[in-house]
């Protein structure tokens, strides 16, 4: 039996009422406002975002250093990325988001490693700054080859007043200029990654461009030349969108800042074109290589091939006839596989109902991936999202969507609970919650192992793990057959 | 095209089609500007020798992947062990994102966890405010039984004081005024996640402990802990099963095995088993408390001592001997006979060893890890007549050093073996390459040793992110000693079946008995 939107509507807001009684009144009232149901036509979703999560509900976020560490920064491979202060942030963080490169591991390229300032009792009393400064002369002599430092600060170092920026500063002199960013990403400045993402970029605009003598690197410009920004590589998604680009006959200058180096960030100004994916975490730098260089930039959206195809002819526009043909080629191309990936999957999961839950832009820019595939989302929200992407967003969901921002434990678990989808796409901390529950899960931030899930490579893929998340023969199983 | 519709192409493959092969090195030439090949290999192979060891081992302030992680880590272990418990770290939320995640990797299991969720305005006016609201949310949303407070960096740099915070929440009606609210401080500075696990545990025995009045020891009556250990669901059972099968009236103090272990029948159990409130409350009664894990409890031990119990603290036995030691500390305790059930189960680990004793006879091994879980490890390998020649511990200091020491004193074969306290996993790369061993143990985090020194990982420790169900497996008891040995015994059957599989060239050696 399948609701209509104004039933749909109605149960929705039956539920945020229901999940909202459980709350201390203050609390409630706080949280009504992040959630919502979305009406045909409104500008945005209708929810409050960016704000304070309550204390003690359970929230999904993370903090600054994470959106920075492990968003921003991490994926830069020939840069030794320092967690400064306790170890436990960095380790954490080690290796796990899957940002895919390309190198030879603790000799020219350190993604998988967990370097730390493993800060003591001593350090907090009599700060870190000598320690920093030891510590970077120490990664001299024993990774020669890395090509920059950045010092990603953890709660205690905006705490108890250490000088990071002297220090690099201090240490980038000794070293000849080399590239040494201190990064403010204590993890509560804040109130989510996205702060974090904001610095990281920050920092990239006033230690890396604002320090480069734009000749460093011997570099011949082309009409063509793009940048790709705010594509972590995860899984190998950069990589399955710069080929696309490059089949279109477009040069990809640089990736930010999955399979990143410092040489590629350093050119990027010399773009003729950002392309810009993820907007929640890059869209800061966006704008400032707009406003200081003059280099324009556009959204896209990979997943899936009716936005793979909008976007590449979006791209194109930008350029002249020979890369307009060459994204027509490109679609051209991949067609057959686009069809015959529709023609094993969609019979298998037309009508399935999905409900999302995941950061940066994945809550939108991944609805049209499952709806070309048939399938509906029914429920989606945002992590750390602004108003901006809610209004973003508002382009991709259907009348009568339920809308959940910051969503804690406990609603998401009630939510599901009751309107019963079919998938559900979000991270490690709620994956088993609910397998248990019977309801198939994939995670949408690290594809579940999976990936690369970006291009036509990637969707394939994609239709592939929802296939088989969905169609398990295991969730008949969940019920003793003498139960 | 690389992708396929009929057999979808992972990554694995996929990235190796010549499409991408070539796009990868186009973009290296012309815009990584990456150091010369020559010279990569030069460095590479510079970090292999004597010379950059030394260099390595003089570091004083840079550490590089460490085998530890921080106290709240710890902290949160200890309280999902107690029954429909909540853990609320106080400190910024990021944390606890980092805490369930980690978790729910090791275990494929949910972690439920809260945090008072403070930001700059709690940085410069403390976070009491985060506590009230907090607990308030906490207790009305998940109805916990209790809620086990920790810290994070963050709040013990400012300062916070729990004890007073939580009271002033208590005075605000944020949760009942009789309402278990236990409390730790576990700064992420001090210490690692073993420390922090004792605290924790420290601050719900102290908690109930304290307002109970004297101890009536009940002769024979023991208690049981069994530390931050990433095996805890199975070996908890084992356990169980062990102190079942003798006959005790035992408590276990932190019961983590049902939690981590919970069933996909429909029903998200947000709490399940671990340690009733009633059940701490009477574990004061206890004659004796047994630590599995001395470097997990060493003040929850000395606490409980000053209660008149007896406490006995082992060092994560695995194996015939220590194994054997526990089973007679039990018996000493408790005044109960080891049934022969046992001992026919002795029987056959030893059986398993002199059946294969000849392949793991003499072999190297450098392994690394918590303090406890590597003096259990290296007991076992002595005892197989392996050579632990190589013992490494992030979070072990020189009194841990020098048992090690001593156990390799006790043996022949602990003759040319070597510990290393206070050093990282990069301090045991260049071992790796300067004093070769056959095989590595463990954690997931040991795989990028296996590549870069090409030698074999048996994933022994925490966290195992990239095998599945390990820690539903026992390795305590004889039974988990057998399972250590057959995950030692299968490397090494594998090393030899690769070793030998060319056909025509190394197949000569190429088995079918071994």
């Amino acid at each position: 039996m399948s609701l209509t939107a104004e039933q749909t509507k109605t149960r929705n807001k039956e539920l945020i009422e229901e999940v909202l009684s459980v709350y201390p009144e203050k609390s409630a009232k706080r949280r009504a406002k992040h959630l919502g149901v979305h009406e045909e036509g409104k500008s945005d979703c209708g929810v409050k975002s960016n704000i304070k999560s309550l204390p003690g509900v359970m929230t999904v976020r993370g903090c600054a250093y994470a959106g920075s560490k492990g968003v921003v920064w991490g994926p830069i491979k020939d840069m030794i990325h320092i967690s400064h202060g306790p170890v436990g942030c960095g380790q954490y963080s080690w290796a796990t988001r899957r940002n895919y490169y390309i190198g030879t591991t603790g000799i020219d390229s350190f993604g998988t490693m967990q370097f730390t300032s493993d800060f003591q009792e001593k350090d907090i009393v009599f700060g870190g700054d000598k320690k920093l400064e030891k510590l970077i002369d120490e990664i001299e002599v024993l990774f020669p080859l890395n090509k920059g430092i950045s010092v990603q600060s953890e709660c205690p170092i905006g705490l108890i007043g250490d000088d990071i920026e002297a220090v690099s500063k201090k240490k980038s002199k000794e070293l000849n200029g080399k590239t040494i960013v201190p990064v403010r990403c204590e993890g509560f400045r804040g109130v989510s990654q996205s702060l974090g993402h904001h610095i990281a970029n920050d920092m990239i605009r006033d230690w890396v461009f604002d320090k480069t003598d734009p000749n460093k690197n011997a570099f011949v410009a082309t009409p063509y030349d793009v940048a790709i920004i705010g594509d972590y590589n995860i899984g190998g998604d950069a990589w399955s969108s710069r080929i696309l680009l490059e089949e279109m006959g477009l040069r990809v200058i640089a990736q930010w800042s999955g399979d990143g180096t410092i040489a590629e960030i350093e050119n990027t100004p010399k773009a003729k074109l950002n392309v810009l994916h993820c907007y929640r975490s890059m869209n800061y730098i966006s704008r400032h290589m707009e406003e200081k260089y003059g280099t324009p930039w556009v959204e896209y959206n990979f997943f899936g091939p009716s936005k793979i195809e909008a976007s590449l002819r979006e791209i194109a526009s930008h350029f002249d006839d020979k890369i307009k043909e060459g994204a027509e080629r490109v679609i051209a191309k991949y067609r057959p596989l686009v069809d015959a990936v529709i023609a094993n999957f969609k019979p298998r999961l037309a009508g399935k109902k999905v409900m999302l839950y995941v950061g940066g832009l994945r809550p939108r820019h991944v609805i049209g991936a499952y709806e070309d595939l048939g399938m509906e989302v029914v429920g989606t929200g945002y992590e750390f999202a602004h108003n901006d992407d809610y209004q973003r967003t508002t382009d991709y969901i259907k009348d009568s969507t339920l809308v959940y921002d910051d969503v804690t434990g406990y609603e998401f678990e009630k939510f599901v609970e009751k309107i019963q989808p079919d998938l559900v796409g979000s991270g490690i901390k709620e994956k088993y919650v609910f397998q248990k529950m019977g309801v198939p899960f994939r995670q949408m931030h690290s594809w579940d192992y999976s990936g690369p899930y970006h291009g036509y490579d990637g969707f394939a893929i994609f239709a592939r793990d929802m296939d088989m998340a969905i169609n398990s023969p295991v969730w008949s199983l969940t019920k003793a057959p003498w139960k | 095209m690389s992708q396929n519709a009929e057999k979808v192409i992972d990554h694995e493959l996929l990235f190796r089609q010549p499409e991408y092969t070539s796009m990868f090195e186009n973009k290296q030439k012309n815009f990584e500007y990456k150091h010369p090949e020559q010279k990569i290999i030069e460095i590479q192979e510079w970090t292999k020798t004597k010379e950059y060891q030394d260099k390595n081992f003089a570091r004083e302030a840079l550490t590089v992947n460490p085998a530890k992680a921080c106290q709240p880590l710890g902290a949160v272990f200890a309280a999902v062990g107690f029954a429909n418990t909540l853990p609320f770290v106080h400190g910024s939320q990021g944390c606890v994102a980092y805490y369930r995640s980690h978790f729910s990797r090791h275990f494929k299991e949910p972690t439920s966890c809260v945090s008072s969720s403070m930001t700059e305005d709690a940085a410069v006016f403390g976070g009491l405010n985060n506590m009230v609201d907090g607990l308030a949310n906490a207790y009305s949303m998940y109805k916990p039984d209790m809620i086990a407070v920790s810290t994070t960096c963050m709040a013990e740099v400012i300062g916070d004081d729990l004890d007073s915070f939580i009271k002033t929440a208590k005075s605000k009606g944020s949760v009942p005024e009789d309402f278990d609210v236990p409390f730790a401080h576990t700064p992420a500075f001090v210490g690692s996640h073993v420390t922090g696990y004792d605290n924790a545990l420290k601050g719900i025995v102290e908690h109930f402990w304290s307002k109970a009045g004297d101890a009536k020891p009940v002769a024979g009556k023991l208690n049981f802990i069994g530390g931050f250990d990433g095996y805890t669901t199975g070996n908890l059972r084992e356990i169980k099963r062990l102190l079942g099968a003798m006959g005790v009236d035992y408590t276990i103090l932190g019961d983590t095995s049902d939690i981590w272990d919970t069933p996909t029948d429909g029903e998200y159990r947000m709490y399940d088993g671990g340690t009733t409130k009633e059940e701490v409350k009477a574990a004061l009664n206890a004659s004796a408390t047994i630590s599995f894990q001395e470097y997990c409890t060493e003040k929850t031990l000395k606490y409980i001592a000053t209660k008149g119990q007896e406490t006995v603290a082992l060092n994560h036995p695995v194996g015939v001997g220590g194994t054997d030691k526990f089973l007679m500390e039990v018996s000493r305790l408790t005044g109960k006979a080891i049934p022969d059930a046992l001992t026919k189960e002795r029987g056959r680990l030893v059986d398993a060893i002199a059946d294969s004793q000849a392949m793991i006879h003499g072999k190297k091994f450098a392994l690394y890890g918590d303090p406890d879980l590597m003096l259990g490890l290296t007991a076992f390998l002595l005892e197989l007549g392996a050579e632990p020649t190589t013992v490494l511990s992030t979070n072990g200091d020189d009194k841990w050093a020098a048992k090690v020491q001593a156990l390799f004193d006790a043996s022949p074969f602990g003759k040319n073996c070597k510990v290393y306290p206070k050093k990282d996993m990069w301090h045991l790369r260049s071992l790796l390459f300067t004093e070769p061993v056959d095989y590595l143990i463990g954690n997931t985090h040991g795989k990028y040793l296996e590549r870069d020194c090409n030698v074999p990982l048996i994933r022994l420790g925490f966290p195992i992110f990239d095998r599945h169900h390990y820690h539903r497996f026992p390795i305590w008891g004889y039974e988990g000693g057998l399972r250590v040995l057959v995950m030692i015994l299968d490397e090494m059957f594998e090393r030899l079946d690769q070793s030998t599989i060319i056909t025509a060239k190394t197949d000569i050696s190429y088995d079918i008995v071994r």
